[in-house]
């Protein structure tokens, strides 16, 4: 129950504009209307497009592998992709990445194989690839818990005198958590080079923004915590990776941290086993698809006469090509050693631990009385 | 007292001198500061106050604020934050001023710092010391005697000790501080001004090691933090009536030392378990429950728990009815059918 039934939610009256550079029709905003911030070079956008049709397609493909039952989840970022791709595409190698179960896509896009990505969702383990080879932590289900770690992570760099900033993707949802006020606070107090990218999707499963919080935007909380906050088109890849860049840059010349949120739309359901027609208008679904962040960045480099047939067919080779592989380690066993169980809980061995393996592995071997043997001998 | 040596860090051996516990508890993480750059503490007041119970006392001014620095104040921004430093290889010791006052950062201790070494494999350790000064017996108001100590037990991940003298609180300390597993190290309040005379750094059994402090034949008197002074009376005043008390100083909660307790137990035959916590779903229940489990044919009767009551910690006037007492350890013990 909402305690405040009657008034029109202030979010959907107040919010002003949000920032864009390319407008819903594919064209460039005028200079004044930008903000301050320059469009990207066409290379760039046309780099960004490929990115984002791959991203696409991956998330395309692992919706419909959990709809055959073949994943246990996946979170979906189908229509978020401006947002996912632009935070990526404007980390430095060195910098790290604290990504939630949302943001595959992300991971995929810095270069994370759609296997490593898999291991979690198809339960192989709780998380699956190479976090310092990347530079990414494990994708976060506890919300907002992330955000701290980026901060954490970002103050010990900048204790180190390294030039790593941290980047965080959270849920509009996730910022009513406390630990999100917490990151923040911490963020600004410490100076930490992080940056917030708020993907606000417009629901926390069901619930709709105007339900977390009674502000214009997520963005304005920023001046509250003494950092800058920007209110951003969402689906507009051109004003994302501007804005984001922009704020990595601040982190990385030491001047703290900037909270961004990007004004976008959940298309999919929450998971495979969420019903959204349960909250929310099929009218409304459809508005969004006509707001498709890569139909719109389409329109403005076929104007540009960046994207051509032929640059056409060899993304969407390789966004195919992709999905192939993406399908391809499905079929492959992955090998989850149960004795592997105990291996990772300490740097030490228990004994405690040593003979649960022990009777696990006899059970395992089948040899009820060797494991009974084991229990007894652990009961001794 | 646990067998002491010097500890083997390369630091000269200093002049014996009376420390406290909390002096003790400085002098490890001071020690720790010097020996290894990557450790930092942070926390609310440890900076210049010291700490409200000044165990930090005096570090801010040696370090500086890139080591050593006042957080803001919340719980779980501390303990979050810590994760990503050590993520990032520093070993951050971040303190949280009082047992209740660890509840905001649950989340962060459970779900991340305890979970994170298996989560990724291995890939990702975090050898993060968070200090929680806990129990009562110092007349402190609501929030300020909790023992919390089995929230963390039942977190597999865990790594939970808790010191009893001023001699383990260094060692203890810096076992924890150079441990590449997260560590929970309860700090008995009631035990910061208690002293001994140290030559630091000094070194008594490993971190994840029970001691026998006191032998005896007849009963094995388990205890840890708080309770392990009420245990060594306990064993004084039964002596006097000719009963032989062997007295247990757990030092580590998590991992549980089965060996060391399981020889005294099977040797009296009898045993008991002592702690400040509430009795349901406590400490003790574990204890006695693997204690049966595995030395059920040499024990001569059921074993005992004396803790505090299943209510929330009394206010000061009212927490010496609360707390064990050897009065009422002796009590229980005489419930026993002694042959
Ligand atoms: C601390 C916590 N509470 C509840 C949940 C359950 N939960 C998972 S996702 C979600 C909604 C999050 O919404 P939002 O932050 O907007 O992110 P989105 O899923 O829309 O990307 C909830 C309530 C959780 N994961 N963590
Ligand atoms: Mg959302």
């Amino acid at each position: 129950m909402s305690l405040n039934v009657e008034s029109t939610p202030l979010t959907a009256v107040l919010a002003p504009p949000p920032l864009r550079l390319i407008d819903d029709t594919g064209q460039a905003v005028a200079e004044n209307e930008s903000g301050g911030f320059t469009l990207p070079a066409v290379d760039t956008l046309l780099g960004l497009y490929r990115q984002m049709v791959i991203a696409r397609r991956f998330d395309v493909q692992v919706t419909a592998l959990t709809r055959q039952g073949r994943l246990a989840t996946y979170p979906s970022a189908l229509g978020q992709e401006a947002c996912e791709i632009a935070a990526v595409a404007a980390l430095a190698p060195q910098d790290w990445l604290f990504p939630t179960y949302r943001d595959s896509i992300a991971l995929l896009t810095r270069g994370v194989e759609p296997k490593d990505i898999l291991a979690s969702f198809r339960g192989d383990w709780h998380s699956g690839y190479d976090y310092h080879q990347h530079r990414i932590a494990p994708q976060a289900t506890p919300l907002a818990t992330q955000a701290l770690h980026a901060v954490g992570l970002a103050t010990a760099a900048k204790l180190k005198r390294d030039n790593t900033v941290a980047l965080t993707l959270l849920g509009d949802g996730a910022t009513s958590e406390g630990d999100a006020h917490e990151a923040f606070n911490f963020a600004a107090v410490w100076q930490a080079p992080v940056v917030f990218l708020v993907q606000n999707n417009q629901f926390a499963i069901s619930v709709p923004l105007d339900k977390q919080m009674a502000c214009r935007t997520i963005a304005d909380k920023a001046i509250g915590y003494g950092m800058p906050g920007y209110y951003v088109d969402g689906n507009d890849v051109a004003a994302m990776y501007a804005v984001v860049s922009a704020a990595m840059d601040r982190a990385r010349r030491g001047d703290g941290p900037t909270l961004i949120e990007g004004l976008t739309y959940r298309i999919e359901a929450h998971t495979n086993s969420d019903d959204p027609t349960r909250y929310r208008k099929a009218a409304d679904v459809d508005l969004w698809r006509s707001r498709d962040p890569i139909e719109r960045l389409e329109k403005y480099l076929v104007a540009q006469g960046a994207l051509t047939e032929g640059v056409r067919a060899s993304i969407l080779a390789a966004a195919e090509e992709l999905a192939a592989t993406t399908r391809d380690c499905m079929t492959e066993q992955a090998v989850v050693d149960p004795l592997e169980l105990f291996e990772h809980v300490y740097s030490t061995p228990r004994t405690a631990l040593a003979e649960q393996r022990a009777f696990l592995a006899a059970e395992l071997a089948g040899d009820a009385l060797a494991s009974a043997v084991a229990t007894e001998k652990s009961t001794r | 007292m646990s067998p002491q040596q010097a500890l083997d860090t390369g630091t000269a051996v200093r002049a014996p001198e009376d420390l406290t516990m909390a002096a003790a508890l400085n002098a490890a993480i001071r020690d720790a500061m010097v020996d290894d750059p990557t450790v930092v503490l942070f926390g609310e007041d440890v900076g210049p106050l010291g700490g409200v119970f000044r165990v930090t006392d005096g570090l801010y001014a040696e370090f500086g604020e890139t080591r050593v620095s006042d957080s803001p104040l919340a719980e779980a921004g501390i303990v979050g934050t810590a994760i990503g430093m050590a993520m990032y290889g520093l070993r951050p010791v971040v303190e949280m001023q009082f047992d209740a006052f660890s509840y905001p950062a649950f989340q962060q201790i459970v779900s991340h710092v305890a979970k994170m070494r298996n989560r990724t494999r291995g890939k990702i350790p975090l050898p993060i010391v968070i200090r929680i000064p806990y129990a009562g017996d110092i007349g402190g108001v609501e929030h300020h005697s909790d023992s919390s100590e089995a929230y963390w037990t039942a977190t597999p991940g865990l790594t939970v000790v808790s010191p009893s003298n001023p001699a383990d609180a260094y060692s203890m300390l810096r076992e924890a501080i150079a441990s590449d597993d997260p560590v929970i190290f309860m700090e008995p309040k009631s035990r910061y001004w208690s002293k001994a005379s140290l030559s630091l750094p000094v070194q008594t059994e490993k971190l994840n090691r029970a001691v026998v402090l006191r032998a005896g034949t007849d009963v094995t008197l388990i205890a840890y933090g708080p309770t392990v002074k009420t245990a060594l009376a306990t064993a004084d005043q039964a002596e006097a009536e000719g009963l032989s008390i062997e007295v247990i100083d757990l030092r580590s909660l998590s991992p549980f030392d089965d060996e060391t307790v399981g020889v005294s137990v099977r040797k009296t035959g009898r045993a008991a378990i002592v702690h400040e916590a509430a009795q349901f779903g406590g400490y003790g229940a574990e204890v006695a429950t693997r204690l049966t489990e595995r030395n059920f044919f040499y024990l001569a009767a059921p074993i005992l728990r004396i803790t505090g009551f299943d209510i929330p910690y009394p206010s000061p006037k009212l927490e010496e009815y609360f707390l064990p007492t050897p009065d009422r350890i002796l009590a229980a013990l005489s419930t026993w059918e002694w042959s």
